[in-house]
């Protein structure tokens, strides 16, 4: 009874907006009550796919930020959510964006698709991630032994998000 | 009152700062000038997009900011 009373207390602490829980961070992610407050606010979902991308080691990096234009990055990340919730039936989804400084194995991202069968909830985590890369107003850099250096977005994150438009 | 110009991303190291407040009202040929020749050269490239009062320019050129908008310049971004 007593580690009942426990799980309720700690998916209560997160409360998230349904169906759409979209938020540019600052500090910090809770990854793991994130996971769980979602799982518990789709209780008629049939999988949830998630996707948590980290600060890559290695390459010397000591270092990543993360920048954004305020007036422009929640509303663009809402559509986002919004046009895969009703392209892909979801019953919810949350992405999650972080901001600022960060170091290898911190949390920069976090999406999660609800849905009644799997491919839907897979198809949106990647479909959302594909945009998330290269067409929301996030701009990164590496700090380096020598300095930092902008990232500039890979051919392969452009093709990976026409994958989309042909379908 | 002014027009802000906001510099994002790599764009701010080149204009050595984020922001920068020029007279309004400001076009297209007016913001290449208030720019100065590094950052126009920058952000006549399809790539770069341009804000105004919170919304993405369709078409840059057709820029007309008021007294008390801000413009941002958008380079490619890279998120996720």
């Amino acid at each position: 009874m007593k580690l009942l009373c426990c799980r309720r207390l700690a998916v209560a602490r997160l409360t998230l907006s349904t169906p759409l829980d979209v938020r540019v961070l600052a500090k910090g992610m809770s990854v793991g009550e994130a996971s769980a407050a979602f799982s518990a606010a789709y209780p008629e979902a049939g999988g949830i796919v998630s996707f948590l991308g980290k600060v890559r080691p290695g390459n010397d990096v000591r270092a990543l930020e993360l920048t954004h234009y305020e007036p422009l990055t929640k509303s663009g990340m809402d559509d986002l959510a919004r046009s895969a919730l009703e392209r892909f039936a979801l019953d919810g989804i949350l992405a999650w964006h972080r901001i600022g400084v960060m170091v290898p194995g911190d949390a920069i991202v976090l999406v999660a698709a609800a849905a009644p069968h799997r491919r839907n909830a897979f198809d949106a985590a990647d479909f959302v991630m594909d945009h998330l890369k290269s067409a929301a107003w996030f701009w990164k850099r590496e700090r380096r032994a020598e300095g930092w250096h902008w990232i500039e977005p890979r051919e392969a994150d452009y093709q990976d998000r026409q994958r989309w438009e042909r379908r | 009152m002014s027009v802000t110009i906001v510099f994002l991303g790599p764009l701010a190291d080149l204009a050595n700062g984020h922001e920068l407040e020029v007279a309004g009202p400001l076009d297209w040929a007016g913001l290449l000038r208030a720019v100065g020749p590094d950052i126009a050269r920058e952000i006549q490239a399809d790539r770069v997009n341009v804000a105004c009062g919170g919304s993405v320019l369709a078409d840059k050129k057709s820029l007309q900011a008021r007294d008390g908008d801000e413009i941002a310049l958008l380079p490619p971004v890279s998120g996720g």
